[in-house]
């Protein structure tokens, strides 16, 4: 187990590394902060000023120099500190620290909502192949899959903010402070109401997947030996559906989920921005439009983190759920 | 799904195509090529999948309508001489206060929806096709190096791709335009934005490409054609390109229908994000996103219609995407 953990953090280096030596090129050769910082109107002397106060003026001579400036980027990366965002001139890891709580609140919400809902439909359709509400399911679930994040929002703003009136279309409503820097909208009223909207347009395409993925599996797994021989043993049909079969379609539910973790944080761009949530997302679409280096290759390092940490999670999962894989693993890492 | 719809065995088993068999190889080749490919396996299974056909005509009247735009839409959207502003917020024709010279009403600046939805999915679909022709080059190209030279290059490659896949596309295709945007200058960007946007498309999305590619690559290059050619003694760019190459290209044909669905998706998510094309050769993305604005003061046919194409364009192309995987699957005849 603990030799497994240690085989799967060392895979994980070279995509960090990697990813931060993406990252300080962005950093160190993309664009032009002078200019970005400047705008439009400027004399020559303010100009000057500014490449001074940046140190842009010093010579920076030999390779060598520049592979000591990524270890110290390396080391600063670490620390979490990323320099100063060019468009809005604060540090980033605090513009990032301010805007994850909402980003993660509403892709938790939204996982929570795909499995909450995706499983038992998968589970019934899976059960009950010819009836109507299954037919329904897997219709709606067709077009769950065919419409793209940002209309199925739009969408919802038409019919629940604008033409019903009864849900808030952008913003977190009211937060509360937890611990001084967590703020939750799970607290309030308002910021439940905000979180609705948001949360299924980000959740239906990972429901409509796991819908999908469980009734597969459920198909797969019902017409094995071992459930006709619980069904010959006299069990009852909760015990078969819940307690066999459901439990032996839980491993793929769960790679598929782990994976679709980090979709819906990269998906959660889009669903940020037709809500105007305040998340790292729309942080990071303003930083694009803007060219705001610094934040960008802020944001690629904490994504690969996150998503290094989600892999990782996914595979001790999977040592939980399926005793199987602990004889192989044992085996493999010896 | 559109795999449950077709009937698997009716290829081999069905009585119309074994009929039709009779003449033999040689009756088929004596015949037109129309005869011939109204005689194949493939059209049978699709012809015999009503959902197929509905997708396929409804992708052809897209298409169509894209492509003809400049010859079928009724306004020209984009003639600044015949654009009047008094035009502008008109509702689709058939609700009150209709205007019947504008179908589908018309947006803010009195442009005839129809004809900008027209214009729209002609660049949505140029920027899908070509993204999609780019990442199939870069991802057989790589497949091809990878799985033929083997060892250092082949581990190295894959594990870029490995790199790649554990970021989702669409972000890789946010971060490659948003550092384009960053190291050009801004005119010349708007410029040659619609390829930035095909590039960005297409480094996001070639992984699929490489891997299959390189799995064929691996068996076919013990086979002893390719030890033939290398007796001989031509060069290995050219053992790979005319040799191995054609023998591996079935599955790519597959893989870049179902991925055309994403690549137009990702360019309408991109345009939708503000990050796309330029509002000067607005796709549906910038459509939807223009409309949305008009969304709270009650224009919703600014938003939906270019909405609802799109969605038809993608639906349409994932399900003849799936029906041609499952058809040219020999495990599911």
């Amino acid at each position: 187990m603990f030799a497994f953990i240690v085989s799967r953090l060392l895979q994980a280096l070279p995509v960090m590394f990697t990813v931060s030596l993406i990252s300080f090129a962005m950093f160190a050769y993309v664009g032009d902060p002078v200019a970005i910082m400047l705008g439009q109107d400027y004399t020559e002397a303010q100009r000057e000023a500014l490449v001074r106060d940046l140190g842009l003026d010093q010579p920076f001579f030999v390779q060598f120099w520049e592979y000591l400036q990524f270890w110290e980027y390396l080391k600063n990366a670490v620390r979490g500190e990323f320099g100063l965002s060019y468009r809005l001139a604060r540090p980033v890891s605090d513009l990032i620290l301010e805007r994850m709580p909402a980003t993660l609140e509403l892709s938790l919400s939204a996982a929570f909502l795909a499995l909450a809902i995706g499983v038992p439909m998968g589970v019934y359709t899976g059960l009950y192949r010819e009836s109507w509400l299954s037919r329904l399911f897997l219709t709606i679930s067709l077009i769950g899959v065919s419409l793209p994040t940002f209309l199925i929002g739009i969408l919802l703003i038409l019919v629940f903010a604008v033409w019903l009136g009864v849900l808030p279309s952008f913003g977190r409503g009211e937060t509360v402070m937890v611990g001084g820097w967590w703020s939750t909208g799970f607290l309030t009223a308002s910021g439940l109401k905000a979180l609705i909207l948001p949360s299924i347009t980000l959740g239906l395409f990972q429901m409509t997947l796991i819908m999908r993925l469980v009734r597969s599996e459920m198909l797969e797994v019902l017409r094995t030996d071992y459930i006709k021989f619980a069904r010959a043993r006299g069990l009852t049909n909760r015990a078969i559906h819940f307690g066999h079969a459901l439990k032996n379609t839980l491993v793929p539910v769960i790679t598929i989920t782990g994976l679709q973790l980090g979709a819906i944080i990269a998906f959660a761009i889009v669903t940020e921005t037709v809500f105007q949530w305040p998340g790292m997302g729309l942080l990071f679409i303003q930083a694009v439009a803007n060219a705001d280096i610094p934040i960008m290759a802020a944001y690629l390092i904490m994504i690969a983190l996150l998503f290094v940490i989600i892999n990782l999670v996914v595979d001790l999962l999977y040592y939980l759920v399926d005793p199987r894989l602990r004889g192989s693993l044992t085996g493999s890492a010896r | 799904m559109a795999g449950d719809a077709i009937p698997r065995d009716a290829a081999a088993s069905g009585p119309v195509e074994a009929g039709a068999r009779v003449g033999g190889p040689e009756a088929a080749r004596r015949k037109g090529p129309v005869a011939r490919m109204l005689d194949s396996d493939l059209w049978y299974s699709f012809s015999r999948s009503p959902l197929t056909v509905a997708s396929a005509l409804v992708a052809l009247v897209l298409i169509g309508g894209a492509v003809l735009a400049p010859v079928l839409a009724p306004h020209n959207p984009f003639d600044l001489a015949t654009l009047n502003l008094m035009d502008a917020f008109n509702p689709p024709a058939f609700m009150a206060g209709g205007d019947p010279a504008f179908l589908l009403g018309t947006d803010d600046q009195g442009r005839d929806m129809l004809s900008t939805i027209m214009y729209g999915a002609r660049i949505s679909l140029f920027v899908g096709f070509c993204a999609v022709l780019f990442a199939m080059t870069l991802g057989v190209a790589i497949g091809l190096v990878a799985g033929y030279a083997g060892g250092a290059t082949d581990a190295v490659l894959m594990r870029i791709a490995d790199i790649k896949l554990t970021f989702p596309a669409i972000l890789v295709a946010l971060l490659v335009d948003g550092l384009v945007r960053a190291a050009m200058p801004r005119e010349l960007h708007d410029r040659i934005a619609l390829w930035v946007v095909i590039f960005a498309i297409g480094i996001s999305n070639w992984v699929q490409y490489a891997r299959t590619v390189r799995g064929s690559t691996l068996v076919e290059k013990s086979k002893e054609y390719v030890m033939a050619a290398r007796v001989i003694g031509l060069s290995n760019l050219r053992i790979m390109a005319r040799h191995v190459l054609p023998n591996v290209m079935g599955p790519v044909l597959v893989i870049a229908t179902l991925n055309l669905g994403f690549a137009i998706l990702a360019e309408a998510t991109l345009s939708f994000l503000g990050v796309g094309v330029p509002p000067t050769q607005p796709s549906l993305g910038t459509l939807i996103r223009i409309g949305n604005d008009f969304l709270f003061s009650g224009e919703w046919w600014i938003t939906v219609f270019p909405g609802i194409t799109l969605a038809l364009m993608v639906l349409s192309v994932n399900l003849l995407g799936d029906w041609l995987r499952d058809a040219l699957n020999p495990k599911l005849r």
